[in-house]
Formats: structure tokens, C-alpha cells, sequence
């Protein structure tokens, strides 16, 4: 059977990369004594499907992972048998069971909603160059991807972008679609030229759309939200 | 004690692979600082990735932190791009648990295991905002201290450390931590503190010691120069390893480091004699752990870490008592679920080893690597590796037919008295490999790695002078021509230039004190890796110190002659070595003491301790080593072989006529090796 489980990325664990974050899982799973489904062939790996890549330092309430069972297991206690066996800052916080015909994490997940909490410019000054960027028909920018320098519009991939005052600078609310193309964040803080400024970053939500409505892959159970946004 | 994360957390935005600092290794403890306990800082001068799996620092780490009068925490060398941020931050190399200055703790404590990272050392010390210089540090200072291999001759970081601990560490740190204790409760001053800690055995400190040099500039002797300090520091033994179970809880890093797997140490020492070896003559005698102890620490290992693949580590696995079972043991286990690999390290070269390595073919299979080391048989009598051409056949067509289709084969070149016929037999066994692997495979293939030989303290080898960069350049372009035609054999080499300073380092004085400062105060940090390593820059400052590299390095020494670490002993007598290293010279080889009688190298009888091994004989299957065809009911294996037929030339000769005292450096071969990614090459 395959589980989509998402997980959240908060504190210092934030600086691990995407593949040591894989190795983690991996080991996680074997630690809970889980029934994973391993590949077939000369060297078997555990069969577990990530979604988009996190950067480095940037935190996450929605992560997923798909994993593939060998065996049945109970979906329920499943973040927390997990979360007890990830390192501090890495948790799982919900898990459903999924058809394989739902196709891949990564196909399915059409838009991101990030949080940058922004030091170093004021919130007026931040929130006059998000309407600008909002009301451009097109923003070239010239982005490096594979080692080479090209030249893309972001506007379509902005989808929605929103300031608001706090402590120490400002917080900014952005939504980018993951198509045409993706972009990165710092692509899109350079979009924001002449302004400077540093921004801590967590990705709030993932989103897909089902039979018309958005929804996310797996929803943050309440409780857990509630909790986040205490702490926070 | 305070932490720097707060003004670290932003510098980590900007380098590469920041979590390397952050810890969070599972099993890691952060111990509460402060009260009376000795706080260790112990330091890998490396980066994270390599230092992490250091098994000797996540020992002592372990042991001190279940010392109430104790706590310890790791710090490693932090890359060259976090280094500059931290200097212009104003910030100090720190622990990667807590975060917390170096210079807060009370000792800083170095692993030694590579003389190319001993520029490293002292940019740590540096970091840590410490004098370099043990002369120059006072009361607020750590003490810096340092233990691994590379203290088998630590003369050239002599001006730099406050103590060295020579052999096993695991008793002598509690020890040390009991003087320290002491010493602190009675605020008496740092000199008091370093003559106590002399009166340890297997402590050695520095600066109670003076070389004293002749006119000409050679070494005399080097004497104490206080009535506490012994003539000669023993190195320190633990006797029985069952009763060092440790690390208990191995640390598994959040980020993927070297041997990132499960690693459980099974013998320590290794009597195998192999003349160009140092681990294997500074760590004897041997000293197995029970087979018992050994599942154990699998299976709890393996439960805890979630690995999926465990390292049985030692200098030759295969000749572990009851390997077989153990090892059988683990691919059997329901709990691994068929999904562990074994992994063995540092094998020998038989049918036998290929056996063991076919049993755990069922878990993920990599290439085999036999490090025959020497390509004739008479280079391999003067080595003392007693393995035939048919001990390496028999294994290569037993790797062929249980499937194996890549082979790694390991060599030394530049060894004593090796001529051109020596270095050509290399090709010619590749040769062979390849043509034995036609019977099974369309295009089989074989990697031939070699590396030039830096002769190393406290080794029959320690009197040689090791070939020159250019000599070992050309025997490398000799192989490499031979070699052009044919396309099964792949040649690769170890670059001659850092050979040269490893040689330099490893045999040199405390007059290379200077020159170690000089190359880090220009910059020269991380020699260990080919892009940071330049060789102008040790020649500049070895010269400005009024030395050549030629005098510590390619010179052939008389076995009379002092030597600088003749006032620190590894265990083995000098006239063990003398005779071993005539013996090398007459092509005689020397057997295993471990199923043979006792040939008094010091190691058990100066210390009242013997071999720990669970079996009286070898397990059969090739020659074991021993240049005969063993079988399980001969038992115990032949006594001291004679020369070779062709007979061999009187010894001295043979050393002085064919290697002119102009030779190349190298790697140290230590036995066989399992293929690891080393990211330094």
C-alpha cells in the first residue's frame, strides 16, 4: 500500500539537504520497524517518492513523502510511531493512504504558499514594490538553471503576493505557481530590486486541485496548526 | 559556558553544506557544563565528513561523558569558506553540540591520524583564539593535547601540544581527567600541572624534553629535562577489548559522511608483519572481541541506528576467529529482513576471504579490493605480505565465479630495495587478473591503484629512505606505458609531490615545528586534499628553516643513528626492528606470532599483557599470508622461510646498490581496504 505522509521542517534541521533528508526518512522507517517496500535488482532501495525539493535553511509546515508498505500498516498512528524515530525538527503530522493511479507528488501539486519574514525593509516600501510586481504584464528575469543563465517571465508564476507589518521588518505572503517552471525564492526577492533585504523562509502550504477545488495533499490535522501557530 | 549559535545561525545561510554544524547526530549527548568537571573538547583536524566516523573520538567522547568527574564534547575543522566567516565575525571554532568557544573548555584534544592535517592543527588551536605555541599559553588556556597513529612520532607538532597520549586512549583519558581535576582544585600553575601529567604512563609531554643536535645538525638524543619525566614514554594497552564494549550508542549524522554504516570493531592489533604497515606494528598485540560480544553490538547497533549496513573493522577481518559464523549470523537475522550488507574492510587475499565475501553476495554487492601490495614474490618476502600468485589467482577466480565482475587491486611501489622488474611484476598480475576473468565475463576489468611508499616510525621500514618524487613518478610512467594496450586494466595513481611532505612529517624533528607554522600562517590548511595542497609552499618554508626535504625524507638512516622518536616507544624493541629489517633485506619472512612461537617484539612481554584470540589456528584456505598452502588439519603454520631459490643478495647491499637513497614518498598501505569514497581524491 502507498502513504502520503506530511511532515514538517522547522529549526536548525532546516540547514539538511534534500538527499540527506531522504537518508533520515530511510532510517526512520527501519528504526519503527515499518514493512517498507524495497526495489527489486542489484542494489535495493526503500521505495519512498518526495515531492518538491526543499532548499537549504528554508523551513516547511507542508513536506510529503510518499512511502510504499510491503504489508498493511495502520495509517493513523503512523506520524507519531515515525515522528518519535525523526531527528528533533523534523515531524510528522498526518498521513493518508493513496492509489497509485493518484499520480505523483510532484505532478499533482500545482502551487506553494511561502512565508518570508523579511529584516531590513519596512513593510510600506516592501508592500509598494509587491503592487508594482503585481501590476507588470511581464518580469523578465534572468535565472540560472543546469549551470546556464536564461531568461524567463516570472509574472505568470506569481500568483499572489501579500505584506504585512512585523517586528523588526515585514512579513510577506506568496503563492508561486510550480508551472510553468519553478523559481526560487531568492529569484524572487532579486525580483524585488532595487530593494534588499534577508528573509527567513517556510513554505506554509502545498496545494493540488481535486474534481475543481483546492486542497492539499494532506491536510494539517487542527490540532497540530493550532500548536504551530502558538509557538510561532 | 555560552553558545555562538545566535551569531553562527546567520553565517550558515552562506556556505556550503551547513549542516555540518548544526550536530544532532543521533546518539550524540550534550553533557550540562560546569562545577568541577574536566571539560575535552576533542577535535578531528579534518572536516565533519571524514572526522565524524572517527571511531577513536566517538570512544573517548563516550567515556568521558560517563565519567561524573568529566564531560566531552566534538568539535571538527570547520571548511575554508565557514572559516573566513567565522574570523570575520569575530567568532571561534566552537563544539558542534552545543555550540559552544573552544577556548571555554579545558582541553582541547586532537585526533592525530594523517600527518597532512597537522597545519590543521594548529589553525584550530588558532581558531579556538589560543596561542599556538605550548610556551606562550597560560592559566585561561585549554591545554591542547593530542593521541591517534600519527603520535607514534609527533617531534614536528612537539612545540605545539601540552601532551600527547601514545597508544590505546580509552584508560589514559580518565587519568588525565583525574589529574586535571586535581589541579584545578588546588589553582597551582601550569607547569605543575604538565609534570604530573608526565608521571602517567603513556603521557608524554613535550616540553620536558630537549633535543639535543651535533654541530653537523644531527639529531644526538632527545633527554628530559625534568627529574619527574621517564627516559622513555611507554605507550599505553588495553589488555582485554571485551571490556571496552564501546562506542555503546555510535553516532549516525543527520549528513551523509564517509563509511556513513555501522561500524563494529572487531579485533584491535594485527601480527600479520607486514613491514610497510605502521598500524600493524604500533597497535599489537591482537586483541579480539569475543564473537559473542560482537553479535551484540550488531544487533543493537543495527536496531538502534536504522543502518542498513554494518563494517566488521579491524586491519584484517579475515583473520578474525569464527568470522564465518558472525558473519553468517547477521544475513540470517529475521530482523535485517535480507536488507543488511556486511561490509569488510582491510581483507586478505585468498579463496577464503572470497568465500566470506560470496556468503554476504545476498545483501548489495560493490567491487572487490585485494591489496597484494607488491607485484613479485621476492617484493612481497621483503614486505613480509606472504601471499603467493596463487593465493591471488585462486581469489580472483573465486570472485569471478560467484559473480563479481569488477576487481580493485591495491599496490605499493618505491619499497626497499624494489628494481624495475619488481615494479613491472605489477602489470604482469594485472595481466593475469584480467585473463583469468575472460573464462566468465566478456570484458572483465581491473583497477590497478597505486601508491608511492612513505616509510613510517616505528617500522622495520623506519631506516629506509623513500624514493623521490621523480624516481616514483617514473615507475608510475614505466606501469603506465606497459599498461597502454590493455584495455582491462585500469591505472591510477596517488599524486608523488604530497607523498613527499607525508614522508617529510612522518620521520621529520622538531625542527619541522617552523615549517608546519610557516605553511598554515601561509594559508596552507587542508593538506589532505589535492586542490589545497601545494607543494612550493612546504619547499619555501622547509628551506627558510634551513632543511631539506631530502634530509627527513629519501635519506637512508643507519640503524645506529638517533632517531627522533627514539624517547617514545610503540612497544616494539629497536633490535626487533633491526632484525626484521635485515631480515627484509635477505628476502626472509617472518610468520604470524598469533599461531606461532614468540619472537619477542616487545608488544606482549614488555607489558605483561598476550594475544587475545579465540582460535589456536588459522582458518584454511590459500596460503593465509604465509607463502604455504594451509589446510585446516596442519594447525599452527611453519616456522621463519628461507630465502627464495634464485638466492637472494646479501641484504645491506641490495638496499644501497639498487634504491639510490632517492626515492618516492607514498601512501601508507594498510593491508587490504574495502573500496570507500574518499572525497579528498
Amino acid at each position: 500500500m502507498r502513504v502520503r505522509l506530511r511532515y514538517t521542517v522547522t529549526g536548525k534541521i532546516r540547514f539538511l539537504g534534500h538527499r540527506d533528508v531522504a537518508r533520515v526518512w530511510e532510517r526512520a522507517l527501519r528504526r519503527a520497524g515499518l514493512p517498507v517496500a524495497y526495489s527489486e535488482g542489484f542494489s535495493p532501495r526503500p521505495k519512498l517518492h518526495f515531492g518538491l525539493a526543499l532548499s537549504v535553511g528554508h523551513e516547511s509546515l507542508a513536506e510529503y513523502v510518499d512511502v510504499d508498505f510491503a504489508g498493511p500498516v495502520d495509517v493513523a498512528v503512523l506520524p507519531l510511531a515515525l515522528s518519535a524515530h525523526l531527528p528533533v525538527g523534523i515531524e510528522a503530522v498526518g498521513a493518508i493512504a493513496v492509489q497509485r493511479s493518484e499520480g505523483s507528488l510532484q505532478s499533482v501539486v500545482d502551487a506553494c504558499t511561502w512565508q518570508l519574514r523579511c529584516t531590513g525593509v519596512s513593510a510600506d516600501a516592501l508592500a509598494q514594490q509587491a503592487a508594482e510586481l503585481m501590476s507588470a504584464s511581464a518580469l523578465e528575469a534572468t535565472v540560472t538553471r543546469k549551470g546556464k543563465a536564461v531568461t524567463w517571465d516570472l509574472r505568470p508564476i506569481i500568483v499572489s503576493l501579500d505584506v504585512s507589518p512585523d517586528t523588526g521588518g515585514a512579513l510577506l505572503d506568496v503563492e508561486l505557481a510550480t508551472s510553468p517552471r519553478g523559481i526560487r525564492i531568492p529569484e524572487l526577492v532579486a525580483a524585488f530590486a532595487p530593494l534588499e533585504f534577508e528573509a527567513r523562509v517556510t513554505r506554509i502550504h502545498q496545494w493540488t486541485t481535486v474534481e475543481g477545488s483546492r486542497t492539499e495533499p494532506v491536510p494539517m490535522p487542527p490540532q497540530i496548526s493550532h500548536a504551530l501557530e502558538r509557538a510561532s | 559556558m555560552s553558545s555562538i549559535w545566535s551569531s553562527l545561525e546567520p553565517l550558515l545561510e552562506r556556505v556550503q553544506r551547513p549542516a555540518r554544524y548544526i550536530g544532532m547526530e543521533d546518539g550524540a549527548v550534550v553533557p550540562e557544563q560546569g562545577g568541577d568537571a574536566v571539560s575535552w573538547l576533542l577535535v578531528y583536524p579534518d572536516s565533519y565528513e571524514i572526522g565524524l566516523p572517527n571511531q577513536g573520538l566517538q570512544i573517548l567522547t563516550e567515556i568521558l561523558n560517563e565519567r561524573p568527574d568529566a564531560t566531552a564534547e566534538r568539535a571538527y575543522a570547520p571548511w575554508v569558506d565557514l572559516e573566513a566567516e567565522l574570523r570575520a565575525a569575530g567568532l571561534p571554532l566552537f563544539s558542534v553540540g552545543s555550540h559552544r568557544p573552544a577556548g571555554e573548555f579545558d582541553v582541547l584534544a586532537f585526533n592525530l591520524s594523517a600527518e597532512l592535517t597537522f597545519t590543521n592543527v594548529l589553525n584550530c588551536i588558532d581558531l579556538a583564539g589560543v596561542p599556538v605555541r605550548a610556551a606562550e599559553r597560560g592559566l585561561a588556556h585549554p591545554l591542547v593535547g593530542a593521541g591517534g597513529h600519527c603520535t607514534t612520532n609527533p617531534e614536528p607538532l612537539a612545540e605545539f601540544l601540552d601532551f600527547v597520549v601514545l597508544g590505546d586512549g580509552e584508560e589514559a583519558v580518565g587519568d588525565i581527567t583525574e589529574v586535571i581535576a586535581c589541579w584545578k582544585a588546588a589553582q597551582a600553575d601550569r607547569r605543575e600541572l604538565l609534570v604530573e601529567l608526565a608521571t602517567i604512563d603513556g603521557v608524554y609531554i613535550p616540553a620536558l624534553y630537549e633535543p639535543l643536535y651535533s654541530a653537523d645538525g644531527d639529531l644526538i638524543e632527545t633527554v628530559p629535562v625534568a627529574v619527574e619525566a621517564p627516559d622513555v614514554v611507554e605507550k599505553r594497552t588495553v589488555a582485554d577489548l571485551a571490556e571496552w564494549p564501546y562506542p555503546r550508542r555510535q553516532l549516525v549524522p543527520i549528513t551523509e559522511v564517509v563509511h556513513d554504516r555501522l561500524n563494529v570493531e572487531v579485533f584491535r592489533g594485527c601480527t600479520r608483519g607486514c613491514r610497510f604497515c605502521q598500524a600493524g606494528m604500533i597497535t599489537r598485540p591482537v586483541r579480539e572481541r569475543p564473537a559473542e560480544q560482537v553479535r551484540t553490538m550488531i544487533a543493537d547497533g543495527l536496531a538502534r541506528t536504522g543502518y542498513d549496513e554494518v563494517a566488521l573493522t579491524s586491519l584484517s577481518t579475515a583473520d578474525f576467529s569464527g568470522i564465518g559464523p558472525v558473519v553468517e549470523g547477521i544475513m540470517d537475522d529475521p530482523a535485517s529482513a535480507g536488507q543488511v550488507s556486511v561490509s569488510l574492510p582491510s581483507l586478505r587475499v585468498d579463496a577464503f576471504t572470497v568465500g566470506l565475501a560470496g556468503s554476504i553476495g545476498q545483501g548489495r554487492r560493490t567491487g572487490l579490493t585485494f591489496a597484494p601490495e607488491a607485484g613479485t614474490w621476492r617484493m612481497r618476502q621483503i614486505i613480509n605480505k606472504l601471499i603467493r600468485e596463487e593465493d591471488l589467482y585462486e581469489a580472483v577466480e573465486a570472485a569471478y565465479s560467484s559473480g563479481w565482475r569488477r576487481m580493485k587491486l591495491y599496490f605499493l611501489t618505491g619499497l626497499p630495495s624494489e628494481t624495475d622488474e619488481d615494479t613491472l611484476g605489477i602489470a604482469t598480475l594485472a595481466r593475469n587478473c584480467v585473463e583469468l576473468g575472460r573464462a566468465h565475463h566478456k570484458n572483465p576489468s581491473v583497477t590497478v591503484s597505486v601508491g608511492g611508499f612513505v616509510p613510517k616510525a616505528n617500522t622495520p621500514f623506519q631506516w629506509f629512505g623513500q624514493n623521490t618524487v621523480t624516481e616514483l613518478q617514473r615507475k608510475v610512467y614505466m606501469l603506465r606505458d606497459e599498461l597502454r594496450r590493455d584495455r582491462g586494466v585500469q591505472l591510477k595513481w596517488h599524486d608523488p609531490k604530497t607523498t613527499l611532505i607525508e614522508g617529510v612529517l612522518s620521520r621529520g624533528d622538531r625542527r619541522l615545528g617552523a615549517v608546519v607554522e610557516a605553511v598554515w600562517r601561509a594559508g596552507g590548511t587542508f593538506q589532505e586534499w589535492s586542490e589545497y595542497f601545494q607543494l612550493d609552499r612546504w619547499e619555501r618554508a622547509i628551506a627558510d628553516a634551513g632543511l631539506t626535504p631530502e634530509y627527513f625524507a629519501n635519506r637512508h638512516r643507519d640503524t645506529d643513528e638517533a632517531l627522533p622518536w627514539d624517547h617514545l616507544s610503540a612497544g616494539l624493541h629497536k633490535d626487533f626492528l633491526a632484525q626484521d629489517w635485515a631480515d627484509a633485506l635477505a628476502e626472509v619472512g617472518l610468520p604470524d606470532c598469533r599461531w606461532t612461537p614468540c619472537y619477542d617484539c616487545g608488544a606482549c612481554t614488555g607489558y605483561g599483557i598476550e594475544h587475545v584470540v579465540a582460535s589456536a589456528v588459522p582458518p584454511a584456505g590459500g596460503s593465509q599470508g604465509t607463502g604455504q598452502q594451509v589446510t585446516s588439519d596442519l594447525g599452527a603454520v611453519p616456522v621463519r622461510l628461507g630465502p627464495t631459490s634464485g638466492g637472494a643478495p646479501d641484504g645491506s647491499a641490495e638496499l644501497h646498490d639498487v634504491a639510490p637513497p632517492a626515492v618516492a614518498p607514498a601512501l601508507v598501505g594498510v593491508a587490504a581496504t574495502a573500496p570507500e569514497q574518499d572525497p579528498r581524491t
